[in-house]
């Protein structure tokens, strides 16, 4: 399948903060990839560089099989973006805002503008000025989805929305999948990528730390599971893979790697299995993984220095 | 609790935000009056002149709607408060209601308030913060402006009730403006309602000083200048400012205590559902957000060339046949005196509508940092489409802003001597300086393509052309530095000769700066 986005080894430094280092990146065509990470780890920088606002200093970057900064206007008649902070002109109302995108875009279809402006329940008189936070997503994504475009950059468009209207958000970003086109969703909700994306990559302090389906990435994710046996379980500690074994008398907890599962499972039912409770890998505990010590030096990081996002995310 | 509590925290973070802004207002206000002393004794060396000076202006409607009743025009003081004390109390209240606007409205609207009401901070804290902010910006004008007057041996009376009616007229608009505050949601609204009182204030007194004086004790410019300043001395009048301060202080105080966070005793209205057929292009979008400010650009410059326009008439009377003018008509091109008047009046007149050129380019700089070119730039639109749109804006404006400011100073002229042939040479004379501001407009554009973070240095050299063109003479500028300026190597119409040369050096080095700005944007990161 041809990719609509990808780089290699891609470089972006803000003066003495490297933004990204060496970021891989691939979104196949008609698919929906999220784009993991927590503040600052490099995602709105990334989708800058694939739009041609900023220029990489490193690294190779394809979208649409073209060069985003030399050929960023002919690139941008095939897209549709929602940035991640969505400012509106204080002066001009919501309808003229999505109108004017749409226009400038080139692709305004006003039957399904008028469609989606009624599912996301969006009063298009209103000034910019007088929006709320979500009322300006909602804006943005009207406008964005109010296209044709083949490729849609959505920069965590859902912050904001209600629960509402993240099912409507996921309904629409559904028909657009079914539709063929792409997406490229960045985010930190977890539950919405696990429930939209195809493909997902987590990326932290400017790199791809883990990149694949989800079932590839369950994969590398632990089960944690409760049992009570008859005797108590013995030989567990010496499997590879399992952790955070607490063995009270006949009941045993512990997290299991998805390869030891099976050799975990005979032991318990050795040892007289009665009752078993397991709970399947989430995207946010291998997320968690990755993260924990990270944002653990982060979050010290931030309160002396201030907020990290500010290097990537506003400059 | 008290519903103070915090004040005195926000009038310290207010003063260490602000006090780049702060320091701009009090300067440029106490300079203003301290720089006029000197050139009033330079300009009437004699008691003769000045009481020549003072027969002309008396009968001169014109002069008398700009600058104020005619009071003590025989002396010093007196044509000091004539010349100055108008522009000085329209400033003063400027800077206040401007302040109070900043600190209270455009704070909530920007949701800031509403992050500092949930600390514990007291529900009139802003309101007392603002008012304490701003007091002490009238304070230390009022202060300044008397040590100075009384510093250049004038007399200490008189000093003091001119410092004293500015500080009345400030706090005046401190408390109107503390009010139009709670009305709106929308800021600008809010500071428009308290320049609408200025503007009603303004107009009021000046049909007051034409007529027998007794309309202008409608206006509050007018208390101010009932004090008679160097002229007969009476504190009485601003007795009425007083009682007008303690009702709109009170009445800001109910009003802020009754409504909601957010919002306004008037709700906004709402816009249009869908978007007109013009806007749908970088031009179309650059045309709506800057037409607001060119309409008032033009309609202030318009004010403005009257002002200057109507005195022109009657420079004979004012200035007789000294040395000094002489030397001054020579150096503007050596015609009559009224021609070389109009020469500096349209000099300075293209000077002030630079700022407009160099306003509306920093347009772009602020849509870029609210990240709205973010979104149109992720568009099929070009970044050279993009800057174009906000560059014909600007090129576009400056042409209306001149003509505005060419017809001001041209039609009282022309009505007055009843010669319609002023209106062209006049107007023409100001269109002569478009390569001018065009220049500046390329400098900003050429700042924000390379350099947006030094934008600010269009402003510096566009208020280093003020200063020199406007006090050169006065603060003894090198002839060289006073070259530098693209409106001194304009020539001087209607005094001077038109050549062309120079002009076209000036349009291809605005062109230039035009092209390097548009292509090092091209090439440089948005942010």
């Amino acid at each position: 399948m041809a990719e609509a986005i990808s780089t290699r080894g891609l470089v972006k430094t803000f003066g003495s903060v490297r933004a990204l280092d060496g970021l891989d990146l691939g979104v196949a065509t008609g698919q929906v990839h999220g784009l993991l990470g927590p503040n600052g780890a490099g995602k709105t920088t990334t989708i800058r560089v694939l739009l041609g606002l900023l220029h990489a200093d490193a690294g190779e970057v394809s979208l649409l099989a073209g060069d985003p900064w030399r050929e960023a206007v002919i690139l941008h008649r095939r897209l549709a973006y929602v940035p991640g902070e969505v400012n509106l002109w204080p002066k001009l109302s919501g309808g003229e805002v999505i109108d004017l995108l749409g226009r400038l875009r080139g692709d305004l279809d006003y039957r399904r503008r008028d469609e989606l402006l009624e599912r996301f329940e969006l009063d298009p008189t209103k000034k910019g000025r007088t929006y709320s936070k979500g009322n300006r997503q909602k804006v943005a994504l009207v406008a964005a989805l109010a296209s044709g475009a083949e490729l849609l950059i959505l920069d965590e468009p859902t912050s904001g929305l209600d629960p509402l209207m993240e099912s409507v958000f996921q309904d629409c970003i559904r028909e657009v999948k079914q539709q063929g086109r792409t997406v490229l969703l960045s985010s930190h909700i977890l539950a919405e990528v696990e429930r939209l994306c195809d493909k997902v990559s987590i990326i932290r302090a400017g790199r791809t730390v883990q990149s694949g389906t989800l079932a590839e990435l369950r994969h590398l994710a632990r089960t944690s599971i409760s049992a009570t046996t008859t005797q108590a379980p013995t030989g567990l500690s010496a499997l590879p893979g399992v952790t955070d074994l607490v063995l009270d008398g006949q009941r045993v907890t512990f997290d299991v790697e998805t390869d030891q599962l099976e050799p975990a499972m005979r032991i318990l039912v050795e040892h007289g299995l009665r009752s078993l409770n397991s709970a399947p890998p989430s995207i946010e505990e291998l997320f968690l993984r990755e993260y924990g010590d990270f944002m653990a030096k982060e979050a010290t990081h931030a309160a002396t220095e201030g907020s990290a996002n500010m290097t990537t995310g506003q400059q | 609790m008290s519903d103070l509590s915090g004040t005195w925290t926000l009038v310290r973070f207010i003063g260490h935000r602000d006090r780049v802004r702060l320091f701009v207002w009090i300067a440029s206000i106490v300079v203003l009056v301290t720089v006029t002393v000197p050139s009033i004794k330079a300009l009437f060396p004699t008691q003769d002149d000045l009481d020549k000076a003072a027969i002309a202006s008396a009968g001169n409607d014109g002069v008398i709607v700009f600058n104020g009743p005619v009071q003590g025009l025989d002396t010093v003081g007196g044509q000091v408060a004539f010349q100055v004390g108008t522009a000085t109390l329209v400033l003063v209240a400027l800077m206040s209601l401007f302040m109070v606007t900043r600190c209270t409205r455009a704070e909530e609207e920007s949701g800031r308030t509403e992050l500092l009401r949930a600390t514990p901070l007291g529900r009139h804290a802003e309101i007392g913060a603002a008012l304490v902010v701003a007091a002490s910006m009238n304070l230390l004008v009022g202060g300044l402006v008397v040590a100075v007057l009384i510093g250049q041996r004038l007399p200490a009376g008189g000093s003091l009730v001119f410092g004293a009616s500015s500080v009345a007229l400030g706090m005046f608009f401190v408390a109107v403006a503390l009010t139009t505050a709670q009305v709106t949601e929308n800021t600008s609204v809010a500071s428009g309602l308290a320049c609408a009182v200025l503007g009603a204030a303004f107009m009021l007194r000046a049909l007051g000083d034409v007529g027998d004086g007794r309309l202008s004790w409608l206006s509050p410019i007018g208390w101010s200048q009932k004090t008679r300043p160097f002229a007969g001395d009476q504190w009485w009048p601003l007795l009425v400012p007083l009682v007008f301060i303690v009702v709109f202080l009170y009445l800001a105080r109910t009003l802020s205590a009754r409504r909601d966070i957010g919002a306004g005793l008037v709700q906004s209205r709402s816009g249009p559902a869908r978007a007109s057929r013009n806007l749908g292009s970088p031009l179309g979008l650059a045309v709506r957000l800057g037409r607001g400010t060119a309409a008032t650009w033009v309609a202030a410059m318009f004010i403005i060339g009257l002002a200057f326009g109507s005195v022109a008439n009657a420079i004979s009377g004012f200035v007789g046949n000294s040395q000094g003018m002489k030397e001054f008509i020579a150096r503007m091109g050596g015609t009559t005196l009224v021609d070389a008047y109009l020469g500096t009046a349209v000099f300075m007149l293209a000077i002030i509508a630079a700022f407009y050129g160099v306003q509306s380019v920093q347009g772009l700089r602020s849509e870029e940092r609210l990240l709205h070119a973010e979104q149109l730039l992720s568009t099929r639109t070009s970044r050279p489409a993009w800057v174009g749109g906000h560059v014909v804006v600007a090129l576009v404006g400056s042409v209306l802003v001149l003509l505005a400011a060419g017809l001001g100073a041209a039609l009282p002229y022309a009505i007055l001597t009843q010669d319609a042939g002023q209106v062209p040479r006049i107007v023409g004379a100001m269109l002569v300086y478009l390569p001018a501001v065009w220049l500046l407009v390329g400098l900003a554009v050429a700042l924000f393509g390379l350099l947006p973070q030094a934008m600010g240095a269009a402003w510096a050299a566009m208020a280093a052309f003020f200063v020199v063109g406007f006090f050169g003479e006065l603060l003894k500028v090198p002839a060289w530095v006073n070259d530098l300026s693209p409106f001194q190597q304009t020539p001087h119409l209607p005094a001077a000769p038109l050549t062309v040369l120079p002009l076209v050096v000036i349009v291809l080095l605005g062109v230039a700066l035009l092209s390097i700005g548009i292509l090092a944007f091209g090439r440089r990161d948005l942010g």
